[in-house]
């Protein structure tokens, strides 16, 4: 069971909010890329959050750049998974990549704030302020043995090759 | 029930009935990385200990983002991307060589390939019929490795064109009318095939900036058939040999159909922050505006160049214009040197930067201040992308981009000819 707090995201947070690209000159110090992580949506999230805390967005999160590094930070941060309406294919892609579940589920009953639960074999998230509970798709099984193995590398070193 | 260009291409390379929903593992003929992503896919090459490159000559590894480097940071990670290369023996195309998209619908992708790059507009070479999509360093690392990688066979929507441009009018606005119509999530998951009579009138060039956007309708690729325009255009590159007739079939099954009627489009920008923020360039008449932008993997080529050299020709940039224009590959450069267009331009005002990305991503050579506000030919218009996150991004059309330049505020080109 993934436990935290939800720091709450509107609509089309893409990759320049999560990591700026003028930032690019850091992508070889991460410690120094990291404290950057939602800068552009929220100058204070890399103060503010804690390990085993999550993004909650709303629609197309994380569309625009393929840089892995968007998703590399956002899991640097200790945050335990993105939980969002829909998301971009390359971010979605990149994240289970690097062992970051990410989660659709209908976001809009949750605040800013409020503690969640997510049990991830079930496929469920509870919101423990409001009471509420939610339901996430499942992934496609390719992708759930990549995130089993903590990432697509871990994954290929294991099995040598894709297993569908 | 016939196929798609995606099923179609994607059948042939996993050795599958493949069908949109399916998920293969399909070879790929073509992968690539550039210098922001590219020292992060050679570390997870590395961590995979994978030691060897499946296809050296199917590899490659551009310098274009931030080239010449800017900075000791981006000089070290350039380092790293020629040992690499020096050490695997894939193929490299450093400072100067031009954008990696460019590079490849040049002299590497071809009709029916599958093409892999760490950049989300690897999308571009769709427009000469190749199923090209963009990954993460990661995936890309494995492609590296293995020659393969997994795909979800996307459904399609079938964008059916007729008719050809007015004066003024070019495939950007098409572009930039179909993301506002759709919505930047309006394909994701999906493939843009485009299809119609109207294509013969869409040159490999306005087919190029067409598919190099359909990321940002959040699409997997953008197809274009292979056909006669695309056998002139290799023919043109000295690569006749690469060229195979490539179509759907008239019985594949599409998620949806849209006309788009060429004749009726006009002058078309995205305002900030977002590319599915449309407007008609008239309609923001009086918006004033500090640099103009050409160049890109979106525009950048010699079309676009000629496009804005026949606007500015005997013309001043107006006084708060920073005039910047980067053309996408030494070709390209050559090209307009010889035709005369970038005497006009630095007559004009140009500064002309060396064939690469330039200002597209804040990291150098045209960086905003806060306040500042940038008409661009580029493809994303994102806060924070160009430098500060309190400037403004509109794009727009190598055309409306001229016209800019001369007016100082966005205009639609008919106004100045």
């Amino acid at each position: 069971m993934l436990k935290g707090k939800a720091f709450k995201f509107g609509d089309g947070i893409s990759t320049d909010h999560i990591i700026p690209g003028r930032y690019a000159y850091l992508r070889s110090n991460l410690p120094e890329l990291a404290k950057h992580v939602m800068e552009d949506a929220d100058p204070d999230f890399a103060g503010k959050v804690n390990k085993g805390d999550f993004i909650v967005g709303g629609s197309n999160f994380g569309l625009g750049s393929s840089r892995e590094h968007a998703p590399l930070v956002i899991k640097m941060a200790g945050v335990s998974a993105i939980l969002a309406k829909s998301v971009a294919r390359i971010f979605f892609r990149n994240a289970i990549n690097l062992g970051l579940p990410v989660l659709i589920c209908d976001t809009d009953g949750i605040d800013d704030g409020d503690k969640l639960e997510v049990d991830l074999a079930k496929g469920t998230v509870y919101d423990k302020t409001r009471g509420g509970k939610l339901t996430f798709g499942r992934l496609p099984k390719v992708m759930l043995d990549i995130l089993d193995r903590g990432g697509l590398v871990p994954y290929i070193q294991k099995y040598g090759d894709f297993k569908l | 029930m016939g196929k798609t260009l995606a099923e179609k291409i994607l059948s042939l390379k996993s050795g599958c009935d493949a069908r949109a929903g399916d998920i293969v593992i399909a070879q790929v003929d073509l992968a690539f990385a550039q210098d922001t992503t590219g020292p992060l896919t050679i570390r997870q090459f590395q961590a995979g200990n994978f030691e060897r490159l499946a296809n050296p000559k199917k590899t490659v590894i551009f310098f274009d983002h931030a080239a010449p480097s800017p900075n000791r940071e981006l000089a070290n990670d350039h380092r790293l991307m020629r040992q690499f290369a020096r050490e695997t023996g894939c193929l490299i195309s450093d400072v100067g060589g031009g954008v990696c998209h460019q590079l490849v619908a040049e002299s590497l992708a071809k009709p029916g390939d599958v093409v892999v790059g760490a950049d989300s507009h690897t999308v571009t070479a769709g427009g000469l019929g190749a199923f090209a999509t963009g990954m993460g360093s990661s995936d890309v690392a494995v492609v590296f490795a293995l020659g393969k990688t997994w795909f979800r066979v996307p459904e399609s929507i079938k964008i059916s064109v007729t008719g050809e441009f007015k004066r003024g009018v070019m495939a950007k606005d098409l572009v930039l009318q179909l993301i506002g119509a759709i919505g930047a999530d309006g394909a994701t998951y999906k493939a843009l095939e485009f299809g119609g009579e109207g294509l013969r009138n869409l040159k490999i060039s306005d087919r190029l900036t067409i598919a190099n956007m359909a990321v940002e309708a959040g699409a997997k690729a953008g197809l274009f058939p292979a056909d006669r325009v695309t056998r002139a255009y290799l023919n043109h590159q000295k690569r006749g040999e690469d060229y195979q007739a490539l179509a759907a079939d008239n019985d594949a099954g599409y998620e949806s159909q849209i006309n788009i009627n060429l004749t009726a489009l006009e002058p078309t920008v995205a305002k900030p922050h977002q590319v599915d923020n449309t407007a008609l360039a008239r309609e923001l008449k009086g918006t004033k505006i500090d640099q103009v932008f050409i160049g890109t993997c979106t525009n950048g080529r010699l079309e676009d160049i000629a496009t804005a050299a026949e606007i500015l020709k005997g013309k001043k940039r107006h006084p708060r214009i920073r005039f910047i224009v980067a053309p996408a590959s030494p070709q390209i450069m050559l090209d307009a040197i010889s035709a005369g267009y970038i005497r006009t331009l630095v007559e004009a005002g140009a500064v002309i930067m060396p064939p690469g990305c330039a200002a597209c991503l804040g990291l150098h050579q045209g960086v905003l201040a806060s306040g500042e506000a940038c008409l661009s030919t580029a493809n994303r218009n994102f806060k924070g992308r160009m430098g500060s996150p309190e400037a403004f991004i509109y794009l727009g059309s190598p055309a409306t981009a001229a016209a800019t330049v001369i007016t100082g505020e966005i205009t639609d080109p008919r106004d100045v000819f």
